[in-house]
Order: C-alpha cells, then structure tokens, then sequence
C-alpha cells in the first residue's frame, strides 16, 4: 500500500466528505418541525423513561441516577446507530458507487462521523442534566475525551468490517441488530454494575469494549475520579485491532463491492 | 507511458460472475456450500482488449449491444478495474455518462450542484467560483431552490450536465450523451461540447450510430462480443463496421 498516495487521495476528497456528513445530519431532520432539537430531545425522553422504569419501579432513587443512565444511553446509541449506518453505506449508496469514481471508504466514513457530529451535539443534553441535578465536574472531565475517541475509532473499524460483510451477504444487518442489542445489555447502561459483579458474572463486563469506555466516561464527567487505565489500554487495543482488520477487509475487497450492490 | 498518450489499455479483460441465482445471503451461501452447488459462470465482457489515445485525439468506440462499450467507459473513467491488464489515464477525466446519477432528491438543485460537485472531485471555493455559472447554463431560474423530487428528468439531465462540464477536461468520456434535455438546450450543450474540442481535448466517444462517430471522431474501434475486432482512422473503421452489420 502506498500510504503518501492514499493520504493524497484523502485530502482530495475531504470536501466530499464534509458534504456528504452534512447531507446525513441534513436529510435525517428535513421536514420535522423540531429538526436538529430531536438530538437533544430523543436522549432526554429515554433517560426520564429509564429513570422511571429502572429507577422509581426497581427501587433506586439515587439522586444522580438520571445521569448514570444518561451517560450509558448516549455512549451506547452513538455505537449503535453508527455502526448500523456504516453498515449500509456501501450498499445504500449503491446507485453511486455504479456510476462515479470515489474513494468507496469515503461513504462508511462519512456515515459514522455524521453520527459522531449528532452525539457531540447531543453532550448538550448531559451538561444540562447535570447543572439542574447540582453535579460538580473535577478536572478528570477532561479524561471523557479518551473514551470517545476511542469509540469513535471502534466505529469506524467496526462499520468498516460490517459494510464490507453486508455487501456479500444481506442478512449482516439481522445479525447485527442481535448483536447489538446483546452489547446494550452487557454494557451496564440502565442497571448498577455492583448488582452484577455480586453475583460472580463481572467478566462479561472485561469481554466488553463498549462498557469500559462508558465505565470511563462516568469516572470523569459524573464520579469525577480519574479513568481507568487498564480499560482505556484494553478498549484502545481492541478498536485498533478492529480498526486494522476493517481496513484490510475493506482494503481487499472493495473492487468486488461493484459486481454485488 | 509516452508523453503523448492521454489513455492506455493495455490487455486489458473484465470478468463477470453470471451466477443462475444471486446469492446474497449467509443462508443460502451455507446451504449451498454444504451441499457443494455453489456455481461460478465466468463470462469475459471484455478480453486483451490494446489501445491508445493519444492526446487530443478523438477514438470513437462502435459495436453492438452488448458488446463491452459501456464496460469499457466504466473501466476508463475508474468506477470498475480491470480483471486483467492495466488502464493508464492522464489528466482531468470529465465522465459524461448518465447525468445525475449521483443528485440525491430530496435535496435542492443548489444542495446537489454542492453535493455532486464533490462526488466528482471539485472543492468548494471552486464550486463557490463556478456556482453562478452552473445554475445559469442549465436554466433553471428559480427552480434552483427546489428539490430535486419534483423535477422533470430533461431538468434533471440539463443540471447535471452543466455541472459535469464545468471544468476543462483533458479527457472526455462521452456516451451517446448529445441528446440531453429539449431542442434549445441540445443546441447548447452541444456548443459547449464543440468548444472542448477546438481546445483540443481527448474524447473517447461511444456509439452505435455509425453517422455521429464519423461527424465526431478521427479515429475509432470496433468491440465484438469484447473482442477488439478493428482499430485505426475512422473511415477505414466505419467500411469494416458497415460490411459487419450489414
């Protein structure tokens, strides 16, 4: 691989990129009344709904609660959903891809980093939350850049590996959505993670990647304690590998994408 | 590559899968895997197919339906590679080939002059430099703030052109492309396409119309099942091509 041209190729086509993340943050609230506040409404909604449910039904009233629930929902449904539109962005960009020349990358890129541009706006919501319920920030809250970072490197390999995949086989989509859905579960997001680790199962929690990233997101913007080094390594260490083995899928096989879309 | 030369094919061959049944997902693929069904049709569209352009010369591609013209177009301007052989372009390739394939239509006519811009590899100061004179060479007038969904296909075709030829390309891929929009337009764009041409640009012109690859062209090839059956000046081109369809 020659990695000058590539970077080349990449700065050619930074505006396409530009336009194509303000295409999918444009479309997405076109022709809603509230446009862009639904990514500040959407995660306050399900916060009081988890609240609710596993708060004031289950029995915890913790005062910052709320927050806690917050922090997972968001950290989680920024992984979600952009890895499930990196997941289309081969084969929903199909019409194209027949017709013009471009970097095909460009396509997953743009489609996990509109994602990642409606999750920092949608950070707003935390600040808000947490001024309203009196949480102090320490300086650790500095440390809540490395966990997002680091999930937006998990993205991009993971985005990487499922759109190459669905191009080949249609059914990833299905597959995925399971997969998912176990990683919400296993990842903390609206239940104490004590309540696990009593019962002897805390390993599904060192399996998890996207959990160690919100367990060091906590630390920083709501315990205020520093991070977690062993997690930011391990997660790290995973994005990468991930991030490695999309590239080179992609790599390998993205002259093929244009016989299957 | 000489100097000189603004396209290169050299033996170049692409292969298609032409299974029976597409098999796109992982059930099927499984099932067919155990079973040991799982069929490849090889089927060559184009093969050791030679030639060069040299800059400035007009190379018109005839044959048949069928015959590998559009995946040859494909392969130069770069949205295929080639199965076999290497494909050398120099210069700016302007690609004239389905106009407006890349509009998204819930965007407006202004949105995608951006947006289409950037798919075919302008930036933005240039498309901010270009953009009045984009809007005005397809004459949309005010529909330039509407979105795309309720345009006619000739208006469509009319933007998409005046984007695609906004710059000088060095080369020019053309297919059958002449006939966009409504009379006023097609005498427009034709100019506009003449203009290039007294500047000297390469065009590689695909057709089946024998009559406009004479008018246009100084050189031509003939594709046969994707074979190369004949290349050299166009006359001569055109009497083999006239005695293989008659």
């Amino acid at each position: 691989m020659n990695i000058k041209k590539y970077i080349k190729n990449f700065v050619n086509y930074k505006y396409l990129l530009y336009e194509l993340v303000k295409k999918n943050i444009k479309l997405k609230y076109r022709r809603s009344y509230l446009g862009i506040l639904w990514t500040l409404i959407e995660p306050l909604l399900t916060m009081i709904v988890l609240t609710l449910v596993f708060g004031k039904l289950f029995g915890r009233s913790d005062r910052t609660f709320p927050i806690y629930v917050l922090c997972g929902r968001l950290l989680f449904s920024f992984f979600c959903s952009s890895t499930k539109s990196g997941l289309k962005a081969v084969s929903g960009n199909a019409a194209m891809i027949k017709k013009v020349y471009v970097p095909k990358y460009i396509y997953v890129v743009a489609a996990i980093v509109s994602n990642f541009v409606t999750f920092l706006i949608s950070l707003i919501v935390l600040v808000g939350v947490g001024v309203v319920l009196k949480v102090r920030p320490t300086v650790y809250v500095i440390e809540a850049i490395v966990p997002i970072l680091i999930l937006l490197i998990m993205s991009i390999g993971v985005g990487l590996i499922l759109s190459t995949m669905n191009v080949f086989f249609r059914d990833i989509e299905y597959i995925w959505s399971v997969g998912t859905m176990l990683i919400m579960y296993t990842s903390a997001i609206f239940y104490p993670v004590d309540r696990v680790i009593g019962t002897g199962n805390a390993w599904v929690f060192e399996l998890n990647p996207v959990y160690m990233c919100i367990a060091n997101f906590r630390n920083a913007v709501l315990y205020g304690l520093p991070m977690n080094v062993l997690y930011s390594a391990k997660s790290l260490g995973i994005a990468l590998v991930l991030l490695i083995i999309g590239v080179v899928m992609f790599y390998k096989n993205q002259d093929k994408f244009i016989l299957h879309v | 590559m000489k100097e000189n030369v603004a396209v290169s094919v050299k033996g170049v061959g692409m292969r298609f899968n032409l299974s029976q049944e597409r098999v796109d997902n992982l059930k099927e693929y499984l099932i067919k895997f155990v079973k040991r069904d799982l069929k490849y049709n090889e089927f060559w569209a184009l093969k050791d197919i030679n030639f060069e352009i040299k800059k400035g010369e007009r190379l018109g591609v005839l044959g048949l339906n069928g015959s590998g013209k559009s995946t040859l177009l494909k392969l130069v301007s770069g949205v295929l590679k080639p199965s076999a052989g290497k494909i050398t372009t120099r210069g700016v390739i302007a690609p004239l080939l389905e106009l407006g394939a890349g509009f998204n239509s819930e965007y407006t006519g202004r949105e995608n002059i951006y947006l289409y811009g950037a798919v075919l590899g302008f930036s933005k100061e240039f498309l901010d430099e270009k953009f009045d004179e984009i809007a005005d060479f397809s004459g949309l007038g005010e529909f330039i703030e509407v979105p795309i969904k309720n345009y006619s296909s000739g208006m469509k075709a009319r933007l998409g052109f005046s984007i695609a030829t906004i710059v000088e390309p060095d080369i020019l891929i053309l297919d059958e492309v002449l006939s966009v929009g409504d009379k006023k337009f097609r005498s427009k764009s034709e100019k506009k396409i003449m203009s290039m041409f007294d500047k000297g640009v390469t065009v590689l012109f695909v057709s089946h119309s024998l009559e406009q690859v004479q008018r246009l062209c100084d050189k031509a090839i003939i594709l046969d099942s994707g074979r190369l059956a004949a290349q050299g000046p166009v006359e001569k081109v055109a009497r083999i091509y006239k005695n293989m369809t008659e």
